[in-house]
C-alpha cells in the first residue's frame, strides 16, 4: 500500500503503554504517521500515589499531561482526546460513537487500526471501544477495509481466539517503549517498582516479554 | 491530600451546611478485580453532581478509616473506609479512602458548584 497511516483508538490515556507503545515508535520511526483517539482521560483510574499525589479531581489533568509526554516520546503527531467520561464509554449509543470513528476513518484513510478485541479485553470501556471500531469498520465496503490488529488479555482469549497472529519484536525501540510507560507516572510508577523488587533476577525475561507485541488481526 | 484529622474535615463539612452542593459519591474496587481473581465479586457505584442539601453531617470513627453522613431533608449519603481528605483550589471538599497500595476504594465530594 502505497498510503501508510496507523490509527490507534483506545478508551485511557495508558492503554497503549505496555502492549502497543512498541509498535507505534516503529511506525513512526519508518515515518508513518500515527493518530491515537484516547476516548477518555482516565478519570476514574485508582492509583492516586502512595501518599497520594493525585485526587478525583486533578487526575484527568495529570493523565492528560501524561498522555501528551507519551506522545511525544513515541513521535504521535496527531493525539485527538474525545473527552468522553472514563467507565462511561458502555452506556453511549454505539450508533453515534461508531459514526464518530467512521468520521475518523473517512478522514485519514488508515492504513491500519489498531484497537481492543471487542469480547476478550476485560475492562467494559475497552470493550466498547474495540465495539464501536469494529462497527465503523464494517460499514466500509470489504475492499475498502483497513487492516485492524486487536489487542486482547482476558483470562479465555487463547482458548477462544487462538494464538495472536501478529506479534511485533519491538527490541529495536526498547527504550523508548519504557520512557512511554514511565510517562504514565501516577499509573505506571507502582508497576515498574513491583517489576523491579520481584524481578530483580528475571530482568532479561521481562525485557523479552516488554519487547514482544502481539495482536489479533479481527476477521469480519 | 492529607490523612484526615476528625476536627478538622468536621469543620469543612459544616461549611456546606443548609445550602445547595454538588455531591460525587463513588465506591469502586476496580474494573480488573474479576479478571484477577475470578471468584470475587466485582461492585462499585458512582453518582456525580447530584445536588442536595443536608442540615447535619459528621464524620466518625475512633481511628482510620473513617465515615461520614450527611442528612438530607427526605435522605440519607454516607460512605465508609475514609482515609485522607483535601479542599482543592476550586473550593470543593474531596473526601478519599486509599488502600494499602493506595488505591481509591470510596470518595465523597462536595461542592459549591456542578464538578467539571
Amino acid at each position: 500500500m502505497s498510503h501508510e497511516h496507523v490509527l490507534v483508538v483506545f478508551p485511557h490515556p495508558d492503554d497503549e503503554a505496555f502492549g502497543v507503545s512498541g509498535t507505534i515508535a516503529m511506525n513512526t520511526k519508518k515515518g508513518v504517521p500515527v493518530t491515537y483517539v484516547c476516548l477518555t482521560l482516565g478519570e476514574m483510574g485508582r492509583n492516586m500515589g502512595n501518599p497520594p499525589f493525585a485526587t478525583r479531581e486533578s487526575l484527568p489533568k495529570i493523565r492528560k499531561k501524561e498522555l501528551e509526554t507519551a506522545a511525544g516520546v513515541l513521535n504521535i503527531s496527531d493525539l485527538r482526546c474525545w473527552g468522553l467520561r472514563d467507565k462511561t464509554v458502555e452506556f453511549e449509543d454505539p450508533k453515534t460513537l461508531a459514526a464518530r470513528i467512521e468520521n475518523v476513518i473517512d478522514e485519514l484513510k488508515p492504513s491500519l487500526i489498531i484497537t481492543f478485541y471487542p469480547g476478550y479485553s476485560v475492562h467494559p470501556d475497552h470493550e466498547a471501544t474495540g465495539a464501536a471500531v469494529i462497527r465503523a469498520v464494517e460499514q466500509l465496503p470489504a475492499d475498502k477495509r483497513p487492516a485492524v490488529h486487536c489487542v486482547a488479555f482476558s483470562n479465555d482469549c487463547y482458548e477462544m481466539l487462538g494464538e495472536p497472529d501478529v506479534i511485533n519484536d519491538v527490541s529495536s525501540v526498547s527504550d523508548q517503549k519504557l520512557e512511554a510507560i514511565k510517562a504514565h507516572r501516577s499509573q505506571t510508577e507502582w508497576i515498574i517498582a513491583a517489576m523491579a523488587e520481584e524481578n530483580k533476577d528475571k530482568v532479561p525475561e521481562v525485557l523479552k516479554r516488554m519487547n514482544r507485541e502481539q495482536f489479533w488481526t479481527y476477521k469480519f | 491530600m492529607q490523612p484526615i484529622t476528625p476536627e478538622t474535615v468536621q469543620n469543612e463539612i459544616d461549611k456546606f451546611l443548609n445550602q445547595d452542593v454538588y455531591l460525587h459519591l463513588e465506591t469502586t474496587n476496580g474494573a480488573y478485580a474479576s479478571h484477577f481473581n475470578q471468584s470475587f465479586f466485582s461492585v462499585g457505584a458512582y453518582i456525580r453532581n447530584a445536588k442536595i442539601n443536608f442540615e447535619r453531617g459528621v464524620i466518625t470513627g475512633e481511628k482510620s478509616p473513617y465515615r461520614a453522613g450527611l442528612k438530607i431533608n427526605i435522605g440519607w449519603v454516607y460512605a465508609e473506609g475514609l482515609t485522607h481528605w483535601e479542599v482543592n483550589e476550586d473550593g470543593q471538599l474531596l473526601l478519599a479512602g486509599h488502600d494499602a497500595e493506595g488505591k481509591l476504594a470510596v470518595a465523597l465530594q462536595l461542592s459549591p458548584h456542578p464538578f467539571e
